[in-house]
């Protein structure tokens, strides 16, 4: 204690104690962070290869050589083999033009031209990785926990159902009535393009499994009738005019020509 | 030998007179159109909400007491949510009957407002609003604003998150008026919204206060079509002092009886094959959520449009209150005018008329071309509002920026409106020139005769009596002229500024005109078989039957429209 109070004036003593503190802070949070998602080192380097010669055949124009990224579009280090796997295997890459967003269309490659892709991109720097099947799997979700969470962090842009919505100057998200749970669970991970990211600690596992389980029982035959697109009062009050008014104005034109 | 049914209509008789009375309603006459009809789809969708939502009262609970969800719809298990809403998934999905019962309630509901609209424009368009019938204008007016009132407070009920969205917003409304706004939303809410005292208070609201209101309206507005007579359109034999048409019994008993089951069975079609408002697919209410897609039942989507219009951000502070024009503007100010032109319209106008006779022939459309076009305009505002309200779903259906669609309409309120009247004004005109043109020529006749000379004339057939009665019947309509203002002493008048504004907007309304070919005219061009050389129209100063003294018709020759 004599020893402290003699020397705590020493000149030195600021920058120990900034060491210290910065060695403490920096302990503190290798300790505390969350392990980083490591790419799936199941890839072969023949598929990395036969991946790299792919991307530079199609992706490179805009992504850069080795996808580091040009003025057009961003760099894929570090995307993970998720983002790869969803973007390719829903259409939306290689993009067909630019505008407001980037829309699905028919899937330009085989699911092992995707896989590829995605080792490749993955081989580039660590990041997410394709759920397994396990994880997506909807039977072992809670639809009713799900629908809590769809309600709260999706349905604002997504609708309540999922049947999607509009965002400002021409985006929309989408409707997720098509999208497989992999897709699903793919883009709440990596948060495509508008989408925010939901990592592990807005939304775990269980809960990402939660949300594809209410979702995939979304977009199929609704008690009571047809759905009319599951979009709200809008269509109900359209079809209310064309089909309600629509027939009860026919029917009075033909009772009033009866007499008349 | 008399018939049991004889026997208790003797009883009845006896002792109530009843027999006098259904002899004298049941050789009323009434004219016959199908225009006519609209009224009674409103009147007949109305008897089916009260017959569905009978139904409904039974199994549903007014309380927003919270329980837990155990129910068979699966994404709801274990959900906490107040009683309203747990009882209308009951009544959704283990009540026998209960969720075809709900379906016909909500589309009767929308088709009950849509008739509303519907036989309003027929008696705008067609003036039936005008002396003697302007106080069952406004009674239909006040039906219409509780028909509002009664489906918003419906809409509400279920407690669902897509309804409770549309309170918040009322409550956003109400909030937003000076001073009084925030006391006005506790006591509407019981306290901080959304409390627990609202589903209860709603229930009593959309079940009692105003179906009453509504049953007691409709009884005075259907008593007032007796008392008055029914208009009838324009036609040959048809006078402000007949009614042409057919005694009540048996024709009207068994059209009207048959068209309430037809008007009931497409309500009961729609809700038998068309979901409507799946409250389980938005979930019990709470505060924090809003869906994409969130909209009010299509009346009260015109409010959400001007809503959504409106540019943010126009506030202003004085004294420490917060004025939201923002939101004052398109929630009070917007529906305030629809509402207002719409109520007082029939008094505006026979103000401008200068007219004080009954009327019980209809005016076609054509022949009032500023009412028209100001009717068309009207509607045409209310249908920018409307899509308005629905801009995200425009944007997400036609691949346009909602921004882009919002910009657009926030123009197309002001310019449409006026484009909608000046084009309605001018079709009108031309329809009534047309007319003119049929009655002194008759109609093409699609035949060239030569004559020997080696003159060309296409043959054109003359109109038979009705059809010209139909283009000629109608009284020329001229702006309102003011005496001047001083009288023959020079001494000023008193009145003479309000008899100039009053001329100002009979202007307004009647200076473009096309008037009625006159028996003058037609013989003219009967005998002559050329029309160059017309004799003008009578002309000079004319009272105006009933109206002020100071204010006499315009002289200006017809056709000045032009």
């Amino acid at each position: 204690m004599n020893w402290l109070a003699a020397h705590r004036h020493d000149r030195r003593a600021p920058l120990l104690l900034l060491l210290t503190a910065l060695l403490l802070t920096g302990g503190v949070y290798a300790l505390l962070v969350p392990a980083p998602a490591v790419a799936a080192s199941t890839a072969s380097s023949a598929e990395v290869d036969s991946g790299m010669k792919l991307f530079t055949a199609n992706c490179a124009t805009c992504h850069g050589t080795g996808a580091t990224g040009t003025a057009a579009a961003p760099s894929l280090v570090g995307v993970g083999a998720a983002a790869v796997d969803f973007q390719v295997g829903t259409g939306r890459m290689p993009a067909q033009m630019s505008g407001p967003q980037v829309e699905a269309k028919p899937v330009q490659f085989d699911q092992d031209q995707i896989a590829a892709l995605a080792a490749y991109v993955a081989s580039l720097g660590p990041g997410p990785s394709i759920p397994t099947g396990d994880q997506v799997d909807p039977a072992q979700g809670d639809p009713a926990t799900g629908m809590a969470l769809f309600r709260t962090n999706c349905a604002q842009c997504h609708n309540a159902v999922g049947a999607g919505g509009s965002l400002s100057q021409g985006k929309f998200a989408p409707s997720l009535w098509q999208t497989t749970p992999t897709h699903l669970y793919e883009a709440m991970l990596t948060g495509p393009q508008s989408m925010p990211v939901f990592n592990q600690a807005t939304l775990t596992s269980q809960e990402k499994r939660d949300i594809i389980a209410f979702v995939s029982e979304q977009g199929g035959t609704q008690p009571g009738g047809l759905s009319l697109g599951s979009i709200g009062p809008v269509s109900e009050g359209l079809w209310a005019w064309v089909v309600g008014l629509g027939l009860l104005l026919g029917a009075a034109v033909w009772i009033g020509a009866k007499s008349s | 030998m008399t018939s049991p049914a004889a026997a208790t209509a003797d009883f009845l008789d006896q002792r109530t007179g009843l027999g006098a009375a259904v002899k004298e309603f049941a050789r009323k006459v009434f004219p016959d159109h199908w225009s006519f009809l609209l009224g009674e789809i409103a009147l007949y969708s109305f008897v089916t909400l009260l017959i569905s939502g009978t139904f409904l009262t039974m199994f549903f609970v007014p309380s927003m007491t919270e329980v837990t969800y155990s129910g068979p719809w699966a994404s709801l298990q274990g959900t906490r949510m107040s009683e309203a809403f747990a009882s209308t998934l009951r009544l959704s999905f283990e009540v026998r009957g209960g969720l075809l019962m709900r379906q016909v309630h909500h589309w009767a509901a929308l088709i009950f407002m849509a008739s509303i609209i519907t036989h309003m424009m027929r008696v705008f368009f067609t003036g039936a609003f005008r002396k003697p019938r302007e106080l069952n204008w406004v009674v239909g007016f006040t039906l219409l604003i509780l028909g509002l009132a009664a489906g918003f407070s419906g809409y509400s009920l279920p407690d669902d998150v897509l309804s409770g969205n549309g309170l918040r917003i009322s409550d956003g409304v109400l909030r937003a008026v000076p001073i009084i706004g925030s006391y006005g939303s506790y006591f509407l809410f019981g306290g901080e919204f959304p409390g627990e005292a609202l589903i209860p208070r709603l229930f009593t609201v959309h079940i009692l206060l105003v179906p009453g209101l509504i049953l007691a309206l409709v009884g005075l507005h259907l008593f007032m079509v007796v008392l008055a007579k029914h208009t009838q359109y324009p036609g040959s034999g048809r006078t402000d002092r007949n009614v042409v048409g057919f005694p009540l019994f048996p024709i009207y008993v068994a059209k009207a009886g048959g068209f309430f089951f037809i008007v009931f069975g497409v309500i009961a079609l729609m809700a038998a094959t068309m979901q409507i408002n799946p409250v389980w697919n938005y979930g019990p209410y709470d505060p924090s959520p809003v869906s994409a897609g969130s909209q009010p039942d299509w009346y009260m989507l015109f409010l959400d449009g001007a809503l959504r219009l409106m540019p943010g951000g126009v506030e202003v502070v004085i004294a420490n209150f917060t004025v939201p024009l923002n939101v004052l503007i398109p929630a009070m100010v917007v529906p305030g005018i629809l509402f207002t032109a719409l109520a007082a319209y029939p008094f505006i106008e026979a103000y401008a008329t200068g007219d004080k006779r009954e009327h019980h022939v209809l005016d076609r459309p054509r022949n009032r071309p500023f009412r028209t076009a100001f009717g068309v305009s009207l509607l045409v505002a209310f249908f920018v509002l409307v899509l308005a309200g629905s801009n995200d779903l425009i944007a997400t259906h036609f691949h346009l920026s909602i921004n882009d669609i919002t910009w657009v309409l926030r123009f197309a309120l002001f310019i449409a409106p006026a484009a909608a009247f000046m084009v309605t004004k001018r079709m009108c005109l031309a329809l009534q020139r047309r007319d003119r043109e049929i009655v002194l020529h008759g109609h093409e006749h699609g035949t060239i005769v030569r004559f020997e000379s080696g003159e060309y004339i296409e043959v054109h057939q003359p109109l038979n009596e009705h059809e010209r009665w139909i283009r000629v019947q109608h009284e020329p309509i001229r702006p309102l002229q003011v005496a001047p203002a001083e009288d023959s002493r020079g001494v000023r008048r008193k009145g003479y500024a309000a008899d100039l504004r009053r001329a100002r907007l009979s202007r307004l309304f009647y200076a473009d005109r096309v008037e009625p070919v006159t028996p003058a005219e037609l013989a003219a061009s009967h005998s002559h078989g050329t029309h160059d050389e017309l004799p003008p129209a009578p002309s000079g100063q004319e009272l105006v039957a009933g109206g002020r003294r100071s204010l006499v018709a315009d002289d200006r020759a017809p056709g000045d429209g032009h």
